[in-house]
């Protein structure tokens, strides 16, 4: 299932050359505001949730999503080169599964790490904040790397639906319809974070069998979904 | 390449066809085609820049391009405007004395909307012109690369004053049909239509650095949204712990670090708006200018960076 040649090609898709500045910017940005942070207010465990919940897995992790996961596959689609690469015997469902792989790691790498050293440098891990908020950003990486990688194949704006989505429906309809949060990955996410946290410090609106589940489902059901897309792929022309 | 001598034969213009040419010189003519002077009026520079203005204009809300361009731009507008209007229906229904919602607080409540449609079209209007490497023809023409940028950033910024300033026109027209204090509203208008205007030079400048340094349209968009809503998130969420740490006096200074939150300084040192910042602790007329240097230096340098990204045409 994993090709090592098409993991290859989308890492320096994803790395090359500036794009990977933006990929680096948030990341550092994250962890100058929590030494800012720890430097003006000292250790506090509502202000560390507050930090990596508000700032990096409902601003961060999105963001991070949606560029690895449709620029893993998007700007191939968009310029057409991706012909190349499915007219090689290579089943289209394993390109997906690597590109998917590939997503995940970058997603992983470039919001997970963060989030765990932000933690520590706010609270030194008080409460187990710090491993919480990380293990919610690291399955919060593979719901939205898949979810995101299955708009890249859908449609040319992708990157616009994605963001519409992380930013538009998880924040804004999050915080004002109760509903809304039940079907947000960020909430899932916070469902594995409660139960890591210590007493009373994470909230989500989910339960864990239902985030659990909801979070296994999505993935699967996206990938399979974006191999089946790939396979009847139609190039559009240009607008 | 028989078919090129036969040609030659036939018309006599095949100048590669030597031989045979040379063979039947006496059959072999010039046709005049009629290849004529252009004796017209040229338009000249000025218009050029007009016509690139009103067609990257256009451009932003999808006229003049595909049915399935025009779809994001007109259903943002149409997000942008629906509040307005609903503000307006219910203050007219419950005879509300002003409304329920300043003028210059409109374009903060909607900054999402803005935010978006700034990411979508500033792409759209210069990554284009990058990628399919139209830019040289662009320069083919009588224009120069100052005609090119002013262009393409006044209709960024016109496309986004025309999108921030429509809910303004709406909430006016409504409150006026309300009958409220006329002098009241045309004041608060006034002052709204001059804060949309800073935030459209603003924004559009930044959109348009942002998206012309890539030529891939997806790029862009992440871009320009991630340093809207980064720097957004970062300052709310500082300035929500400066305050609650009793630190109130760090928490206008940090404003000065999104675009959103710059404009909310500028209206509320100088055009009388309640500022959105935690505690209403917005900055006073004094450190209003600063916030107002700030936004000067980002448009004029916005403006300077596309000059100098257009001294190369690609990348």
């Amino acid at each position: 299932m994993y090709n090592p040649t098409v993991a290859r090609l989308t890492y320096r898709a994803l790395l090359g050359r500036r794009r990977a500045a933006i990929l680096f910017l948030l990341p550092a940005l994250l962890i100058v505001i929590a030494a800012a942070v720890r430097a003006l207010n000292g250790a506090d465990d509502q202000v560390a949730v507050d930090v990596l919940g508000g700032f990096a897995l409902a601003t961060m992790v999105p963001l991070i999503g949606v560029i690895a996961g449709t620029g893993s596959i998007g700007p191939e689609i968009d310029d057409g080169s991706i012909v190349y690469l499915l007219s090689k015997p290579v089943q289209r469902s394993s390109i997906i599964f690597t590109k998917l792989i590939v997503a995940i790691a970058v997603t992983m790498a470039f919001s997970a790490i963060p989030t765990f050293i932000a933690g520590y440098i706010l609270n030194g891990n008080g409460q187990q904040i710090a491993v919480a908020y990380t293990v919610a950003a690291l399955v919060a990486s593979i719901a939205y790397s898949a979810l995101f990688l299955l708009l890249g194949t859908v449609s040319r704006h992708a990157v616009v639906i994605g963001l519409v989505y992380a930013l538009v429906w998880e924040t804004l309809f999050g915080s004002l319809v109760a509903g809304a949060r039940t079907l947000s990955v960020q909430q899932w996410a916070l469902a594995l974070a409660q139960r890591i946290g210590g007493e009373g410090t994470i909230t989500s609106d989910v339960g864990l069998p239902l985030a659990v589940g909801l979070l296994a489902g999505v993935s699967v059901l996206a990938t399979w979904y974006a191999g089946q897309k790939l396979r009847t792929l139609k190039l559009a022309g240009e607008e | 390449m028989s078919t090129e001598t036969e040609n030659g034969r036939t018309a006599g213009a095949g100048a590669g066809s030597g031989s045979a040419a040379g063979a039947e010189a006496g059959t072999t003519r010039i046709h005049n085609i009629g290849y004529r002077n252009y004796e017209g009026s040229r338009l000249g520079r000025a218009y050029a820049r007009r016509s690139l203005y009103s067609q990257s204009l256009r451009g932003a809300y999808g006229l003049g391009r595909s049915a399935k361009s025009k779809v994001l731009p007109m259903i943002l507008f149409a997000v942008m405007c629906l509040p307005a209007a609903i503000i307006v229906a219910v203050a007219i229904a419950t005879n509300l004395k002003t409304l329920p919602l300043d003028y210059t607080r409109y374009a903060i409540f909607t900054q999402a909307v803005i935010g978006l449609y700034l990411a979508s079209q500033a792409p759209q209007s210069v990554s284009r012109d990058l990628r399919f490497k139209t830019v040289p023809l662009y320069f083919s023409r009588p224009i120069e690369r100052v005609d090119y940028v002013l262009a393409k950033y006044g209709a960024m910024a016109s496309a986004l004053f025309v999108l921030t300033g429509a809910p303004l026109v709406i909430l006016y027209a409504g409150s006026l049909l309300a009958k409220m204090d006329f002098a009241d509203q045309t004041k608060g208008f006034g002052q709204g239509l001059v804060s949309v205007a800073l935030l459209s030079l603003l924004f559009g400048g930044l959109g348009l650095v942002l998206a012309a340094l890539t030529p891939r349209r997806g790029f862009g968009v992440a871009a320009v949204i991630a340093t809207l809503t980064i720097s957004y998130g970062a300052v709310s969420t500082l300035q929500a712990i400066a305050w609650s740490s009793d630190a109130i006096g760090a928490v206008k200074w940090l404003g000065l670090f999104s675009p959103v939150t710059l404009i909310d300084g500028v209206q509320t040192a100088f055009l009388g708006a309640t500022s959105a910042f935690p505690g209403e602790a917005g900055p006073s007329a004094g450190v209003g200018v600063v916030y107002l240097l700030v936004v000067l230096a980002l448009v004029l340098g916005s403006y300077a960076v596309l000059m100098r990204r257009y001294r190369k045409v690609g990348l």
